[in-house]
């Protein structure tokens, strides 16, 4: 039997777009009187076009997301705002059900989207915990038996039969996570609540979840804190527009989450580019090969236009044989946008062999990657049958990130400038005198 | 959103299936059951948290209703002179004051379910049910302080020689209207609190339709005094009954009859489940329209 305890199939919610119905009961039944006597919307205002589509567009905040997490297993979710880290929590939470798909779970699962709800100002630190470990799913004699342990660990003990109202908002939150922290599910889904309180509290906190997964129970953790995920998961999901878009280790995550971020800021980098939309250089007439599309790709092999110093990246070519070639060269260049210089352009190897009419691509791997982090565009060109077939001077665009992993790693990596990066070998230091004698 | 929670032999043993939709008529009364601790510390804090940083705390339960006795009496007594079915003003009104209250403070409050708890429902799961139930016990409890207020100015009225006569069979009886009128008081708050959800307009006709029905109803005439070929109109309402079985159990007059209490039963029924069944419906994908 596999130990499999969340199993998420298919997963999928949409939202309606603008406003639901009209409002008011009274626009509904208007409305809903005119369409079933075929007569136009008479809310409309006149001019205004009617587009048939009053409930407005869907909004697909999650599409077709499938995972499993293991027993014992400490996910991570990362994504940007909007990736769907949130409604896929809140389904998870039945907080609200999803359009379709479905999520099977095994054992009790509570989830934290937030510390303190339920809690009432008017109540005391006492009534509050017992409130609100049952909103959490608690009952009675659980609480009575983690009642010290939770107010311990909140400090609050002088206070407990104070309204809560009365405590400082530090006192607050530290009774309220207390109260999360000691839930004891199997699985437990926890959002952004560590975003709470002071650095000592929590510090605290992140030890705490650190305990809860030790001691083997399945987390599922949404962070936008990438120093928490990386101290408390191995596994993580990186969403984006309502998918997964990488499941793996938690620092490819974190790296594909970087680099969508980046992205984000720098207007779109996809890394990929339809050729055949460029406009052709007017001069090749009846070309023998064409190029049609180029894909930029990482170290793992996804698609990416943002790349952090050092790392490889992998060129794919997709082109288009018109006429057998025997004779198939490429050129590959890279302009710095920023100084709008060509940096360099190298041939490929020759194809010799022969390719009938048909669509090909071909991959190359710039490696080691030079570049210094900057703007820059790939130059390509082609020559088939000793004939120069087309040029880009410009086509995908990529960025080139400062690495991650070379900050404060050595110090003289602020030496480093100029348009490219090279690590050389160096020897040894050699005695001057020894060497002489 | 269903959730099966028993062991599905076909596949491995799930505990809980997360779906779409889940059936009509699922109600899920079990996890309501096992969620019962929520539900008294709802009930508790209700009761607690409302009179709080107050001067008389919980005296209010009782000055609500003897102050709006008051009101009656000078007002449709004396001067309205509306008859009282020969019983002394002040427990004619009274009755029907603190048997209404029920129903109307269910209504009102269970109507707010949705749009009140969003922040609550829309952060952590817990069967929905158990806030609209959590009013019904809370409001319950201020009835019984009400109502023994009531029994109390029964007694005195009793021994200082009116015209009283307790008929006990009905009084034995009387949990039963309490519950009718329970279930009428959720069910129309359900339904209400389900629609709000879309259409804020409700919440304003609520207070205001809860007062208007009061008229409706015998609180504050007898079925008696209406002529009778429009006694059908307020022996319509299912409140009508209820509140004269109460004045008849207790100070001895009032138009009891099992039939017309039998419709009012089965209305509540009725009620009650349509009710259930919306917020059922309600309650999966609310969060996304409030």
């Amino acid at each position: 039997m596999s130990n499999v305890v969340i199993s998420v199939e298919n997963l999928s919610k949409s939202y309606r777009l603008g406003q639901i119905g009209t409002g008011t009961f009274a626009n509904d039944m208007k409305l809903w009187w005119a369409k079933a006597r075929g007569k136009p919307n008479p809310l409309l205002r006149i001019g205004e076009t009617d587009h048939g589509n009053h409930d407005g567009e869907d909004l697909w905040a999650l599409k077709d997301v499938s995972f499993t997490v293991e027993q014992g297993e400490v996910m991570g979710i990362i994504g940007r705002n909007g990736a769907g880290k949130s409604t896929l929590l809140k389904i998870l939470s039945r907080v609200t059900a999803p359009t379709s798909g479905k999520v099977k779970i095994k054992g009790r699962i509570a989830s934290l989207l937030e510390v303190g709800t339920g809690f009432h100002p008017e109540l005391t630190g006492r009534e509050n915990v017992y409130l609100n470990g049952a909103i959490l799913g608690m009952n009675r004699r659980e609480i009575d038996r983690k009642f010290d342990e939770i107010v311990d660990f909140a400090g609050v003990e002088k206070f407990i039969d104070t309204p809560v109202k009365r405590f400082s908002s530090g006192m607050y939150v530290r009774l309220a996570f207390a109260v999360a922290a000691y839930l004891e599910p199997e699985i437990l889904v926890v959002d952004e609540v560590l975003a709470v309180g002071d650095a000592e509290f929590q510090k605290k906190c992140l030890g705490k979840m650190g305990d809860v997964a030790k001691e083997g129970r399945t987390v599922l953790f949404v962070s936008h804190n990438m120093a928490a995920i990386a101290s408390l998961t191995q596994q993580s999901l990186c969403m984006d527009g309502g998918r997964i878009v990488l499941m793996g280790s938690t620092s490819d995550a974190i790296e594909k989450y970087l680099k969508q971020t980046l992205g984000h800021a720098n207007g779109s980098q996809s890394g990929y580019m339809n050729l055949s939309l460029l406009k052709r250089s007017p001069n090749i007439i009846n070309p023998d090969a064409q190029f049609e599309w180029v894909c930029l790709l990482d170290g793992k092999e996804n698609q990416s236009g943002i790349f952090f110093e050092g790392e490889p990246i992998v060129i794919q070519l997709g082109f288009r044989i018109s006429r057998e070639t025997h004779n198939l060269q490429f050129g590959f260049g890279v302009r710095n946008l920023e100084l709008g210089v060509e940096l360099f352009v190298t041939p490929s190897r020759t194809y010799y062999q022969a390719y009938a009419p048909g669509r090909y691509s071909v991959r190359m791997n710039l490696s080691p990657n030079y570049l210094r982090p900057g703007k820059y565009s790939v130059i390509l060109k082609m020559f088939a049958n000793g004939r120069r077939q087309e040029t880009f001077g410009e086509s995908v665009t990529f960025l080139v990130e400062k690495s991650r992993r070379e900050d404060g790693e050595m110090g003289h990596e602020r030496w480093r400038s100029g348009l490219l990066r090279f690590d050389f070998a160096w020897s040894d230091i050699n005695n001057r005198r020894s060497q002489d004698a | 959103m269903e959730l099966v929670e028993s062991i599905n032999p076909s596949e491995e043993s799930w505990d809980m299936v997360i779906r779409p939709q889940r059936s009509l008529f699922d109600l899920r009364l079990g996890e309501l059951w096992r969620y019962r601790d929520l539900v008294a510390l709802f009930v508790r804090r209700d009761f607690v948290a409302v009179y709080k940083q107050t001067v008389l705390g919980p005296l209010w339960y009782l000055i609500q209703p003897l102050l709006t006795t008051i009101t009656f009496t000078v007002i449709f007594g004396n001067i309205a002179s509306l008859p009282t079915d020969g019983l002394p003003q002040f427990l004619f009104y009274m009755s029907g004051t603190v048997v209404w209250s029920y129903f109307s403070e269910c209504l009102n409050k269970t109507s707010n379910t949705f749009v009140q708890n969003a922040n609550l429902f829309g952060k952590v799961y817990f069967p929905r049910m158990a806030v609209p139930v959590s009013v019904l016990i809370s409001n319950l409890i201020t009835f019984a302080i009400q109502f023994v207020l009531f029994l109390l100015f029964v007694l005195y009225f009793a021994l200082s020689g009116s015209d009283i006569q307790v008929h006990w069979t009905w009084v034995v009886l009387s949990p039963l209207l309490i519950a009718m009128m329970a279930g009428l008081g959720l069910g129309f708050g359900i339904i209400i609190s389900s629609l709000t959800t879309k259409y804020r307009d409700l919440r304003f006709l609520v207070t205001f339709g809860v007062q208007l029905l009061m008229y409706a109803t015998p609180v504050i005439y007898p079925v008696s005094s209406i002529p009778e070929k429009y006694q059908w109109i307020i022996l319509a309402n299912p409140m009508t009954p209820i509140v004269e079985a109460f004045r008849y159990a207790f100070l001895g007059a009032g138009a009891v009859e099992s039939g017309y209490l039998l419709y009012s039963f089965g209305f509540m029924l009725v009620v009650a489940l349509i009710g259930a069944v919306i917020f059922n419906r309600v309650e999966q994908t609310f969060m996304d329209t409030v």
